[in-house]
Order: C-alpha cells, then sequence, then structure tokens
C-alpha cells in the first residue's frame, strides 16, 4: 500500500512535468494532495475457524446400519451439524443412522469468521429377502426319488445293488415320513413274463416282503409300510430280452394303488 | 418226500387213454332246407360238421368223394338191382366202400313247419346189409327260425351221435378267461367254439384267473378290486358278488373249487410265503394246509377222489407240480425236476393231469403236457409254438382249452387231448387264463 501511493506520487510528478514543458503560461499546480491518513495501529484480527476434518465412517451404509460422524474443528465457538445431530463439542463423534442418504453440513463459526463442510452418507437399500423355503413337494413327487430295488430270476433276496438302493430309500423314507406323518407307502412286488403268472403273484409277494423287512431294519417304521404284488400283472417294459426282464424284477414304492 | 425208484418217463401214449387212434369214419355230407330253413343251412352244416370232427372220436370222410345223390331220409334208399352195383349214394354200400370208405352216414334235412325250423335227422350205420338193421338214430329237433336256431339244432343233433360213442357233447359248457379288450383285465366268458363271448366282471382293476365250481353256478377268481389281490366269487346265474371273507394277508389268490363245491382253496401270504389254504365257500373256517417256506400256489382237488390236492411249489427250487392229502401230508413231486411246472388240471377222471411245462426249452417257454399222476408218465402236446399254458379241461374230458401265443399274442385256444385240432377262439386283446365250465 505504501507503494502505490509512492508510485502515484511519480506519476503525479511526471503529469505535472509535462504539463509544465507544454503550458508555461498556465496556472500554478494544484496543490500535492494530502497525505494519507495516517495508518492507526490495529490488533491483530481475529483467526478464522478452521475444519480439519468432518468425515462419515463409512461413508456408504446399508438401511439400518450406522455411520460415524467424526469432526475435529478450531477457532470456532459455534458448531452445529444439522439432520438433528445439532451443536457439538470441536471434536467428537456421533452415530447415525440415516434412512436414505443425507448430506451432513458442519457449520463452524467464531470471531474469525463462518465455515461449512459437508460429509454425505449413502444409504443403500438392504437386498430382497430370500425367497421363503420351497413349499412342501406332494407325496407324489417326493416318492418319486425313491429306487426301485432290482431282483435275480425267481429269487426275492436282497442283491448287494438292491442293498444300496434300499439303504439310500431308507433314509428318504424317514424324511418323507417326517414330513407327511399320515403317510403310508406301498412297497410293490414286480416279475417278468417267463414265470407263471400265479407263481409270480407269490414271487411279487416275497420281493416287496423282503425290501419292507430290509427297509423295517433300517428304522422305517413297519405301519408306515404296506406291501402288494402285481406278480407280471403291470409290467413296466414288454419286450421278451433281459434288459427289460431285469427291470421288471424289482420292488417298487408308490402311494397306494 | 421223493420216491428214488419212481422213473418218469415220457410216454406219447399217455393220451390214448382219452383219446383212441383208432376212430369212425363218419360221412356227413350238407344237409338241405326248404322253405325258410335253406337261409340257415350254411351255418347249421358248419356247426354240425365241426361239433363231430372236434369231438375226437371220428375221421371225418372228405366231403369231396360224396357220391352225387344224397339219402335224405330213409325213404330215399334204393337198394342196388344186383348186389354190389351203385344206386349213385342211394344205398348204404355207395357210402361204405371207396372213396367214401365210411362206417357211418348222418343225413337229414331242415324244414320250416309251424314258425320253427325243424331238423330230421338220422344216423345209419352203412356196413349193415338192411335198412332196418343201418338206423342207429332218427329224431327231430326243433329251433327259431334264425341262425341261432339252426345252430341249436346242429348241437343237439351232434349230441346225440356223441352220445352212441359214449361222448360228451360240449354244445351248452362255458369258457371262462380274464380279457384287457377294455383296457382293464376283466373275467369273460364265451361258448366252446368261441362264440357267444361276454364280459363278466366290470370292476376296471386287475381281475384274473377264474375257476368254476363244478355245477357251474359259481364263479372264483382273482380281483385287486378292493386293493391287495383278494379272492371274489359271483353268482354265474344272477352275475351279483357273493360274501367271502378274504383273511389278512397281502395276497389271497388263486382260488378253486372242491368237487363237492362246498369249499375253496386258495394260496395265502398270511402267515410269509403263499401257501395252500382251504376254507369255506364264504371264505369262514379257514385252514392252512400246506406247510414250507416256499411259494406255493394253484391247488387242485383230485374230482374223483376228493382227498388229494395237486399244487404248484417252489419248495424244491423252481416251481414244480406236486401232489399231497387234503391235511397236508404226502407231499410228493409229479414233475422230474426239470424246467418250470405249472397250472395242473385234473382231468374229470381223475387219473390224468394236464399242466404247462418248460421242459426242453427255455426258461418261460412253457408247453401244455398231461400226465398220467400214478405212473408219471408223461405226454407233450404242443411243441413250442409260442408260449402254451394254462390248460384246462373240458367236462367231457377229451378236450382242453389252452392260452398260446403262437399267433404272436396271448389268445385262447381248444385242442383235443393228443394235440390234434387246435382252434383260436380269441382274437380281440390279450386273453389268457381259461378254464372250462359246465
Amino acid at each position: 500500500m505504501l507503494l502505490k501511493r509512492k508510485s502515484s506520487v511519480i506519476w503525479i510528478a511526471i503529469v505535472l512535468a509535462v504539463f509544465a514543458v507544454g503550458c508555461k503560461k498556465k496556472a500554478a499546480p494544484p496543490p500535492p494532495p494530502p497525505p494519507p491518513p495516517k495508518a492507526e495501529v490495529a490488533p491483530p484480527p481475529p483467526a478464522a475457524p478452521d475444519i480439519a476434518e468432518f468425515s462419515a465412517e463409512p461413508s456408504s451404509i446399508e438401511r439400518g446400519q450406522s455411520s460415524t460422524l467424526r469432526w475435529s474443528v478450531s477457532n470456532a465457538n459455534q458448531i452445529t451439524i444439522d439432520n438433528g445431530v445439532g451443536t457439538v463439542q470441536a471434536s467428537g463423534s456421533r452415530s447415525v443412522y440415516p434412512n436414505e442418504t443425507t448430506t451432513y453440513t458442519l457449520r463452524a463459526s467464531g470471531p474469525g469468521g463462518a465455515l461449512s463442510k459437508t460429509a454425505t452418507v449413502s444409504v443403500t437399500a438392504p437386498p430382497p429377502p430370500p425367497p421363503p423355503p420351497p413349499a412342501k413337494a406332494p407325496l407324489s413327487e417326493r416318492i418319486t426319488a425313491l429306487q426301485d430295488a432290482y431282483f435275480d430270476y425267481d429269487k426275492s433276496d436282497i442283491r448287494d445293488d438292491a442293498r444300496s438302493s434300499l439303504t439310500k430309500d431308507a433314509d428318504l423314507l424317514k424324511s418323507i415320513f417326517q414330513d407327511f406323518p399320515d403317510a403310508v407307502i406301498t412297497v410293490e412286488g414286480h416279475c417278468d413274463e417267463r414265470g407263471s403268472a400265479e407263481y409270480n403273484l407269490g414271487l411279487g409277494d416275497r420281493r416287496s416282503t423282503s425290501a419292507k423287512e430290509f427297509l423295517v431294519q433300517l428304522g422305517v417304521p413297519t405301519d408306515k409300510l404296506k406291501t402288494i404284488s402285481y406278480g407280471k400283472e403291470r409290467p413296466v417294459c414288454t419286450e421278451s430280452n433281459e434288459e427289460c426282464w431285469q427291470r421288471n424284477r424289482r420292488a417298487h414304492f408308490s402311494t397306494g394303488q | 418226500m421223493l420216491g428214488l425208484g419212481v422213473l418218469w418217463a415220457q410216454n406219447a401214449d399217455v393220451w390214448l387213454k382219452i383219446v383212441s387212434n383208432q376212430k369212425t369214419v363218419l360221412a356227413v355230407p350238407d344237409l338241405r332246407g326248404s322253405g325258410a330253413a335253406q337261409n340257415f343251412m350254411g351255418a347249421f352244416n358248419d356247426t354240425l360238421f365241426s361239433d363231430l370232427q372236434n369231438s375226437g372220436f371220428f375221421d371225418m370222410a372228405p366231403k369231396g368223394m360224396y357220391p352225387l345223390q344224397v339219402p335224405q331220409r330213409p325213404e330215399d334208399f334204393r337198394q342196388p338191382a344186383r348186389p354190389g352195383a351203385s344206386s349213385g349214394g342211394l344205398w348204404l354200400s355207395d357210402w361204405a366202400s371207396p372213396p367214401v370208405s365210411a362206417n357211418y352216414l348222418a343225413t337229414g334235412y331242415a324244414a320250416e313247419q309251424d314258425g320253427q325250423i325243424v331238423l330230421y335227422g338220422w344216423l345209419f350205420d352203412v356196413a349193415q346189409p338192411n335198412l332196418a338193421n343201418a338206423q342207429i338214430l332218427g329224431k327231430r329237433y326243433f329251433g327259431s327260425v334264425d341262425e341261432a336256431g339252426a345252430r341249436k339244432v346242429a348241437h343237439e343233433f351232434a349230441a346225440d351221435i356223441l352220445a352212441h360213442w359214449g361222448g360228451t357233447s360240449l354244445y351248452g359248457t362255458k369258457i371262462y378267461f380274464q380279457s384287457n379288450r377294455t383296457g382293464h383285465k376283466e373275467i369273460w366268458s364265451m361258448d366252446p367254439d368261441g362264440s357267444n363271448q361276454k364280459q363278466i366282471t366290470s370292476f376296471k382293476s386287475i381281475s384274473i384267473m377264474p375257476a368254476i365250481s363244478p355245477d357251474g353256478s359259481k364263479l372264483a377268481f382273482t380281483s385287486y378290486a378292493s386293493g391287495n389281490p383278494g379272492i371274489f366269487i359271483l353268482s354265474t346265474e344272477t352275475g351279483r358278488r357273493l360274501p367271502f371273507y378274504n383273511q389278512r394277508a397281502s395276497l389271497n389268490a388263486t382260488p378253486d373249487f372242491t368237487p363237492d363245491g362246498k369249499q375253496i382253496l386258495y394260496a395265502s401270504s398270511a402267515s410269509g410265503y403263499a401257501q395252500i389254504y382251504v376254507a369255506n365257500l364264504d371264505g369262514s373256517n379257514l385252514k392252512r394246509i400246506s406247510s414250507s417256506r416256499a411259494i406255493e400256489v394253484e391247488p387242485k382237488v383230485n374230482p374223483k377222489t376228493g382227498t388229494d390236492i395237486v399244487f404248484v411249489s417252489g419248495r424244491t427250487g423252481p416251481q414244480q407240480i406236486f401232489r399231497m392229502n387234503f391235511d397236508g401230508t404226502g407231499v410228493e413231486r409229479l414233475t422230474n425236476g426239470e424246467g418250470e411246472a405249472s397250472n395242473p388240471s385234473w382231468n374229470p377222471n381223475g387219473e390224468m393231469i394236464a399242466f404247462s411245462w418248460t421242459r426242453g426249452f427255455a426258461t418261460g417257454n412253457f408247453n401244455v403236457f398231461l400226465m398220467d399222476v400214478a405212473s408219471r408218465t408223461y405226454s407233450q402236446l404242443t411243441h413250442g409254438e409260442g408260449r402254451n399254458e394254462n390248460p384246462s379241461w373240458a367236462p367231457d374230458g377229451r378236450h382242453l382249452v389252452f392260452m398260446s401265443t403262437r399267433n404272436g399274442s396271448h389268445q385262447i385256444y381248444t385242442m383235443l387231448a393228443d394235440g390234434s385240432q387246435v382252434h383260436q377262439l380269441t382274437t380281440a386283446g390279450d386273453n389268457r387264463t381259461p378254464v372250462w365250465g359246465k
């Protein structure tokens, strides 16, 4: 400021010199401007407020979760945070639970001025709830998972492969009976086409009984299983070859007749 | 249990006990009709010829060899001018000599009279030198003026001819069987020539394996109509179901009547394995007869003795035919253990059974056999023409009805007990387990 005043004096001097050369006959030059008022010695101005920190951590939450606002302010005697937080100390933290994305504004004011800073908490909707557990499959559908037990010709002993099928069946049956306490499941005995129809009624009866007895040994309640022989009256296939014969020599599960 | 000394042997002559191979040669020319009767003579002549031919008593002299003239009544006979000469068919010797070479001549004619068909039927022994000695039968028969009436009088005339040889006509007998032609296995009936096929049951379930009471009044069978297989009994007269108590078991099946018609034998799994039981006609008073840890089905009581039972058992391995006393004692195996044997049926004479057996064939390929039970000699009647099962004796003791797959599907056939005269009776659907009743 002093420098500016000095240069303006020089400028005035130059201008006057030019006029003086050019217009000799001009009147007396104007008086020099008054000296600038003498500057008073002012006290140093108060320091402006400073917001060293205003943050929200985490800055993104799911609805219902919290975020922590942290702040640190100096040179202020009034510090407020909007959105319901209110007046706060110069530094501190506060948990907030915004329901939707919210921008918090911290306002600090003091003798040195006022200042504000914002922090935003983004709120995301929580994921939709998981689907409800599936509706209980009907009994007729549940029993389709039960495997047939296969037999040798004219035999009702449980073969190794039938043992493994029936062992799995036993677990499935127990779970079915838990879900359907009133259910009774039928063990059907079937035969291939070769033996006589009459004898096969007896043979199918043995096969259904053997399969049932095996399941009962594995803990399936005996009163939940009934048996029926279809002999060779209800074949699953009718070709005259071993593949089809084997498919028909079986114990099969059904919900009844 | 099995007599080691018993010699099992196949004997082709088993059937000779019932079907002689020394047969009478019978000439049966086509009879003619007058008036409205002539419209039905085709049905008449077919019926008469087939009844006589199927009886197994005769060799039918071929029609193409017959003389041009046929005596229609005794008055038509003309003795030739000199012995040994021909009367062109109008004398006995014209039929006895070559090329006809018959022993007997059945002839006659039909007319319409008073709104009925009247058949005049005669039978002559053409070896006799004179007419008076030659006439064996001369009778009138009456029927309605339609095809059914013509068949009726033909059956009756044939029955009278058969009676002269001690034969029993099968006219009026019924064959019961199971058929799936409606989409469900139901019990059906038909006449012995396959005509008049009628549905008996309508359970729309599985109804199989019929048996008929000795007097023909009751039909027993195995049905799933109430859930597990059980025994059902129907009156053949009313078609109504009669009460039968099925004991608590997963399986009650393969019923048959005792010869007095007062009890039912059947197989039941009440004690575990299917075993033979006997009960009253209503199922009460039941008793277990057989006792083994094996499948036992198809009990059949000897129709003459009423005391011994043949049945099918797996007690020595694959199913075989056994016999036992009515109290379950004296069990002996009748078939020799080869293959699988099933479906025993007693001949009315109580000496012979027909049954099916896979002996000599692959598993499941049954053929019909006969066995003389006392000697255990047997004879094979079918020879691998498909599966041949469920033989059942006709009331005449000379014919069998059975199931065969020889033409591709399961159908019902009849044959003479020597395996000849095979006739297919059914074509629609799948037809099995025939039984021949009165």
